[in-house]
């Protein structure tokens, strides 16, 4: 055999194998990516509750969650979007990593059931309930430049909060990573062309973030920069850190698919 | 395809620097303000993983997410600036004769590679060993990868979201030309990836090649 028909026959073998996982991911989930949750479901215990607070428009909050604990955005009006970065409290350098968040999971559409993931393998925190299904991991928050876009001149935005909040834990500019935007329907077209899809906004609209390990999140509640409203559009949100459930073995979010599983397998055995 | 694409017509005999780089190896340089660089995939669909940094204070790099949202759409192609965390333009694509470029798929790692694609994987070369063996070079490190462009990969993403590493869809000879607009270090991974089809599952050589003037 020559050189060449084994770096063929090599090339194939890896091809058969990416397919049957691409058909796994895209097509046959573990199980059903479920629907979201209603706008009136998952109420918190009064003694579940930790702590709830307020975030004004154009501010930014800085919270720490223990493994297991869980953080609620609620999009009062109907008019926020909320940023989100974060590390591992223990190892400062693990931190979200957007990309690996949508490629493993083989979807740019973040919503109830799926993950984010650190660029360790490892999940951050799970989506455990959300009434939305509209949020981006594509194209980030708004900055000095965006604002002044939109609005003619510099306004709050999620740049600088990030960079005020990464400074308050003594990180800078290296250590900002791409970032989640909560309630930012961010629509893509045949031809690559983002849109913002406002009708996909509505008042009261939460999700439920159950941290995966120990972790530090900063939340910035600027509007996002393609929001038609502009920097304006912001309006303050509510932040509730509860103790959800503890998550069973059968737990939607740890066996939604085989890469879902082995990232929480990974996770687990910080813990071990 | 709706991209447009370009050709350069340089001469590689008034380059300054060529180099080719080894299958599954990185590379990097210091770019000057404008200087050209240009990336040919010789034997076609290789994946080329790429960081930049201002050399003058590497804390400002590129930003996937910033050139994503100075362009308005989500894909990387010929006249797509490529800007910095600052809201800097660092670079220009000033030629392009394959159409498209992905910036959203970030790189590959061990830990990632385990993930998506099992244990087995985990003891496979990968870009971020790449990125963090090179970027050692200046003084950076692990926190210092951000998500990164990767020329001649085809990652579409649906209406639906669907996000699938495609085909390749670069000949052998396809070439990107990337004009720095301050000076930068120019960080590359030939990527080793053998578990999706960036690399056609058989990683090859690249080349790379810098002019100092800008093209007649």
């Amino acid at each position: 055999m020559t050189v060449a028909e084994t770096r063929r026959q090599i090339a194939d073998a890896n091809r058969r194998r990416y397919e049957e996982l691409r058909a796994a991911g895209q097509e046959g989930l573990s199980r059903s990516l479920p629907e979201l949750t209603a706008p009136d479901a998952a109420p918190i215990a009064a003694d579940a509750m930790i702590r709830s607070e307020e975030v004004p428009a154009g501010w930014y909050a800085t919270i720490r969650l223990r493994r297991g604990e869980a953080l609620r955005i609620v999009d009062t009006t109907g008019r926020a979007s909320v940023a989100l970065i974060g590390w591992r409290e223990e190892e400062m350098s693990e931190r979200i990593n957007c990309a690996d968040t949508i490629k493993v999971q083989w979807s740019a559409a973040l919503s109830k059931g799926r993950v984010i993931l650190t660029d360790m393998g490892r999940v951050f925190m799970s989506l455990l309930e959300d009434t939305s299904g509209a949020h981006d991991v594509l194209i980030g928050g708004s900055t000095p430049a965006s604002t002044r876009a939109a609005g003619g001149e510099t306004s709050r935005n999620t740049h600088e909060n990030f960079v005020a909040a990464a400074a308050k834990l003594g990180l800078g500019l290296r250590d900002i990573p791409p970032c989640v935007t909560f309630f930012a329907p961010v629509a893509l077209d045949a031809d690559g062309r983002f849109h913002w899809d406002g009708s996909r906004k509505r008042p009261r609209d939460f999700v439920d973030l159950r941290a995966e390990m120990n972790l530090v999140v900063v939340l910035s509640n600027c509007a996002h920069p393609l929001d038609p409203g502009g920097p304006a559009a912001s309006a303050p949100v509510t932040l509730i850190r509860h103790r959800p459930r503890a998550a069973a073995p059968d737990d939607l979010c740890r066996t939604l698919s085989p890469e879902a599983a082995r990232a929480f397998v990974f996770t687990d055995q910080l813990f071990a | 395809m709706t991209s447009l694409t370009a050709k350069s017509h340089r001469d590689p005999s008034s380059a300054s620097y060529m180099m080719d780089v080894a299958a599954e190896r990185p590379w990097s340089r210091v770019l000057k303000r404008g200087q050209t660089l240009r990336i040919i995939d010789s034997e076609g669909q290789q994946a080329v993983d790429a960081l930049l940094y201002c050399r003058d204070d590497p804390a400002e790099r590129y930003s996937a997410q910033d050139t994503l949202r100075v362009q308005g759409s989500a894909y990387i192609e010929l006249g797509t600036q490529l800007v910095s965390n600052r809201g800097r333009v660092m670079a220009v694509i000033t030629a392009d004769t394959c159409g498209r470029h992905d910036t959203s798929a970030g790189c590959c790692s061990c830990e990632s590679n385990a993930v998506r694609f099992g244990e087995a994987t985990r003891y496979q070369h990968a870009c971020r060993e790449n990125f963090i063996l090179e970027l050692s070079k200046y003084g950076l490190g692990k926190r210092d990868i951000v998500a990164n462009l990767n020329f001649f990969m085809n990652v579409p993403i649906d209406p639906k979201g669907h996000f699938t590493v495609a085909d390749g869809v670069s000949a052998p000879g396809s070439h990107v030309d990337i004009t720095a607009e301050c000076d930068v270090i120019f960080v590359v991974s030939n990527c080793p990836q053998v578990n999706n089809p960036c690399n056609g599952f058989d990683p090859t050589p690249i080349r790379v090649v810098i002019w100092d003037a800008p093209a007649v």
